[in-house]
């Protein structure tokens, strides 16, 4: 039998083998068409189930063992460091602060992006003056209450109108896996930057690297300007 | 082409016939074992909310890349061992396509196909996993060693990635119901041997192939050899 019949099995092996190869070469196309046109539609699914599809979602990333639970009401976010005074702000005090609404793309340095996010919060320049920065401070850093994960930025890119201290995720709250029940919003920078579950805001003299830049990422992290890559400014 | 099944160990008892060497057996159950860690671990790269249940993140990936560089090798090494004939002959049977695999795939003539040892959903499975070890090997690789591919290709590879992985999910599952809807089928992957019954009703030509393999391989013999096994080599 081995040796009868036509060889079906190996072009369909090949024609798979090309199918991924041709994905491989014009999926990031393919993708960012998907994402235009399906994305929206998708988005309007209420079971649930277009969300496992590869299509303009989110993937939720810890590094943790257990992802991190905190609930609103026990919520403290800590301002420390080279500041006037250290202050711990409530759940309340963040939602009592003027709002800011983003809607803005969500870029992950692993490729993928979704369209047109809403964010609410507080500007992170809004928090530093409540604490009042000294002079001596370059930089912040952020620790997430998940225990392991922190981030930083500049003083100059923390007093970006486009960062924020954020609690509102698509028009409701930030939900535990997003990072809720507040979390930082970097707009312009890779989703690494954007803090999630986040505990404590640090004035720092210099940058402190944070975690994923132990693993070779740019601390500078510019959508469109770092890591080699080149999406599109987000 | 099927005279090594001789030097097998296995040597099945009288009213059964071999279908499964040990190298295939164990290769196979290789397979099974690798195919669902990096199903299982890559859903919980995939799947927000069995990321937030699992976390370890950092952990879960290495077991993926891990399983996932492993993939080829139990068929490699079977495929080159000594005793490896039988899947190497196996693999050349699943390839290949005889009309009674096309009679089979219509309706309308299905009861009239006299199928050798894989019926065409067998060869399509069998065909498309292997393209997919390749596929998923070369995208997993990009996606892994990012830093030497440009932002497209790795946005491509993770496009290559996710869609290929549905089909496996779909194939695998596929594959598990249907072996469990034939438990002599599926007991023949544990122990290697059907009973004669089961080849001659399921695949009439394999099993006129293994009883008359000293004579011509379209010699209406089957009476005959029914009541007498040739391969009692034991």
């Amino acid at each position: 039998m081995g040796d009868t019949g036509s060889p079906v099995g190996r072009r369909v092996f090949l024609g798979l083998i090309g199918l991924g190869a041709v994905g491989i070469a014009f999926g990031a196309k393919t993708q960012k068409t998907l994402e235009t046109t399906v994305g929206p539609i998708l988005a309007k699914d209420r079971t649930g189930l277009a969300a496992l599809l590869p299509i303009g979602r989110f993937r939720i990333y810890s590094v943790t063992s257990s992802m991190p639970s905190r609930s609103k009401q026990e919520y403290k976010l800590r301002v420390r460091g080279l500041v006037d005074h250290a202050i711990d702000l409530s759940y309340d005090d963040l939602r009592a602060m003027p709002p800011t609404h983003l809607t803005r793309d969500f870029q992950c340095v692993t490729g993928w992006r979704v369209f047109n996010v809403k964010w609410t919060g507080v500007r992170l320049a809004d928090v530093l003056d409540r604490a009042g920065v000294k002079a001596n401070a370059h930089a912040v850093r952020f620790t997430s209450f998940d225990g392991t994960y922190t981030e930083s930025l500049t003083l100059d890119q923390a007093r970006r109108n486009d960062v924020i201290v954020a609690y509102g995720f698509e028009g409701g709250d930030v939900s535990r896996i997003h990072g809720g029940p507040v979390r930082m919003y970097i707009a312009p920078m890779y989703g690494y930057k954007s803090t999630k579950w986040l505990d404590t805001i640090e004035l720092t003299r210099d940058v402190v690297p944070g975690y994923w830049e132990d693993y070779g990422y740019d601390v500078d992290g510019w959508v469109g300007r770092s890591n080699g890559r080149s999406d599109t400014p987000t | 082409m099927t005279t090594d099944l001789h030097v097998t160990t296995d040597a099945p008892r009288p009213g059964t016939i071999l279908r499964f060497d040990r190298t295939e057996r164990v290769v196979h159950w290789c397979n099974a074992t690798l195919f669902i860690t990096l199903m299982l671990t890559g859903a919980v790269l995939y799947i927000g909310q069995l990321s937030a249940l699992v976390g370890r993140r950092h952990l879960v990936e290495q077991i993926h890349v891990v399983a996932g560089v492993s993939l080829p090798i139990p068929l490699l090494v079977g495929l080159v061992l000594r005793s490896g004939a039988g899947l190497r002959r196996d693999v050349g049977a699943l390839s290949r396509w005889i009309p009674d695999d096309r009679r089979w795939l219509h309706r309308r003539t299905r009861a009239r196909a006299q199928l050798g040892k894989f019926n065409p959903g067998q060869k399509l499975n069998a065909t498309f996993q292997a393209a997919a070890i390749v596929v998923m090997l070369a995208s997993g690789s990009i996606m892994y060693w990012f830093k030497f591919f440009t932002n497209d290709i790795r946005t491509g590879a993770t496009f290559a990635h996710d869609w290929f992985a549905f089909g496996i999910w779909l194939t695998v599952i596929g594959h598990i119901s249907f072996a469990f809807s034939d438990p002599v089928s599926l007991r023949s992957m544990v122990r290697g041997v059907v009973p004669e019954s089961w080849a001659m009703a399921k695949r009439p030509r394999w099993y006129l192939q293994q009883t008359n393999r000293d004579t011509e391989p379209d010699t209406e013999a089957d009476t005959k050899l029914a009541s007498e096994p040739t391969d009692i080599s034991r």
